[in-house]
């Protein structure tokens, strides 16, 4: 089998178009697990990803839609590749990514943290986290810990929602 | 096939059905990954490594789990479940490693649900019931701040999957810290009640202390993150009592195998069914 860059090209947006599982509104490229496409000489597709957290349930079901996303395109060879380092930041969320994030009423995250020895803070620590729906910086956190590994929740008391922020990790 | 969503993409038959996360024949955590020891790393030593740490998450993420339902407000519930759901993360990644480097290619599966109490190696202080609030979240405390200094220092092992592993804990551990910290203060500098039950829950861990830094010594991390927290708190530090034994040997309290019991029990009554 002959492929070209054309052909990678395509097998790479296939893959980049598949929904995260959790958070359906972005693709796996938006949310920055999905680290790289490459189609062998033979024709097979290696796809790699990086887990968001150690715990989440999500993986084997990215790893199965990426598959067979790719497969149902005319890419019957497919492997999936698990990277673990670097581990993944909620840095590599793109700009289309917190885009749709902040239009379905999520907060995107600000800077991870940097590397290196972990400071424990216990003073209040002032996010300037925006309300995704009516913009007011006037917010505070309810929970560190939501319904996916990757969230805590917050609310707004201007417009008093309540509303979901992707964790800096 | 469609692709516009994701809940039709859910639905549509894949040649596995073992993606979602509950019961037994998961997928390998490790699937596609790069799985050899490299040259100069002593396998059995680092399968060891990888056991005690594993069980050290597993037993705790148990621990965690018995808290829902029962958590004082909801928001607790769902932090506790969400470190629980991290350490058992981290605990599949560490079995698997463990079974790649001790040369049995054993799973996950065999290592969490088909080994005795005497055979586990996680410190006693994870195995101890969960008592009240304050106990939970002084354990919490101890065990997150021990674990992330550890994890920082073996986020340099040469053994990359074991190092990224750590690197990867270093992020979610530091948030369980916080989390338990800002408790801590929290139950300290409460009322009369709660900080006679925090200085009560610290009197209880102080005799586990010598046991998690003869297994890793970086008392001077611990030490440091409770002298802040306990300050801030107004409450004393855990008074350092030796207890005899460790359950780094497969030293347990009668407390473990209550709980692996209820870990283990379906997995055992069938084990050669998946779910």
């Amino acid at each position: 089998m002959v492929t070209t860059a054309t052909d990678a090209r395509r097998a790479r947006h296939i893959a980049e178009q598949v929904p995260d599982p959790e958070l359906p509104m972005l693709t796996l490229a938006d949310l920055g697990v999905l680290r790289g496409v490459e189609l062998t000489g033979d024709g097979t597709v290696v796809a790699s990803l990086t887990p968001t957290y150690s715990g989440c349930p999500a993986m084997a079901e990215m790893r199965a839609d990426v598959a067979a996303r790719l497969r149902a395109h005319g890419y019957p060879r497919v492997v999936i590749r698990t990277v673990l380092d670097p581990p993944w930041t909620s840095d590599w969320i793109t700009r289309d990514g917190r885009r749709k994030l902040a239009e379905h009423g999520i907060a995107p995250p600000g800077p991870a943290p940097r590397g290196g020895p972990v400071p424990l803070v216990l003073s209040p620590v002032r996010h300037a986290v925006t309300c995704p729906r009516c913009g007011s910086a006037e917010t505070e956190e309810t929970s560190r810990f939501a319904a996916t590994s990757c969230k805590a929740l917050w609310r707004c008391r201007a417009c008093r929602e309540p509303f979901e922020y992707v964790k800096e990790i | 096939m469609s692709d516009d969503h994701v809940y039709l993409t859910l639905a549509e038959g894949h040649e596995d059905d073992t993606r979602w996360a509950y019961g037994t024949g998961f997928e390998d955590p490790l699937h596609g990954v790069d799985t050899a020891v490299p040259d100069g790393v002593d396998a059995a030593a680092l399968a060891a490594v990888c056991v005690a740490l594993a069980d050290d998450a597993l037993v705790s993420a148990q621990r965690l789990g018995e808290w829902v339902t029962r958590a004082p407000e909801l928001e607790e519930e769902v932090a506790l479940a969400n470190i629980g759901l991290d350490l058992l993360g981290q605990a599949r990644l560490l079995y698997s490693r463990a079974g790649q480097a001790d040369g049995t290619a054993r799973g996950e599966d065999a290592y969490a649900y088909f080994r005795d109490p005497a055979d586990f190696r996680n410190v006693r202080l994870a195995e101890l019931p969960n008592g009240d609030f304050a106990f939970s979240v002084v354990r919490l405390l101890v065990l997150a701040s021990w674990r992330l200094a550890h994890f920082q220092e073996l986020a340099a092992h040469p053994d990359p999957v074991l190092a990224a592993v750590a690197g990867k804990g270093v992020k979610e551990l530091s948030y369980h810290r916080q989390y338990a910290a800002e408790w801590t203060v929290r139950l300290g500098d409460g009322t009369d009640e709660s900080h006679r039950r925090t200085r009560r829950a610290l009197e209880q861990v102080g005799p586990y202390l010598g046991e998690l830094f003869t297994a890793h010594d970086v008392r001077d991390d611990v030490v440091t993150v409770l002298r802040q927290v306990t300050e801030a708190a107004g409450l004393p530090m855990p008074v350092y009592r030796p207890l005899p034994g460790s359950g780094r040997d497969g030293e347990h309290t009668g407390h473990l195998a209550p709980l692996l019991a209820e870990l283990q029990g379906v997995a055992r009554a069938h084990p050669e069914a998946t779910w």
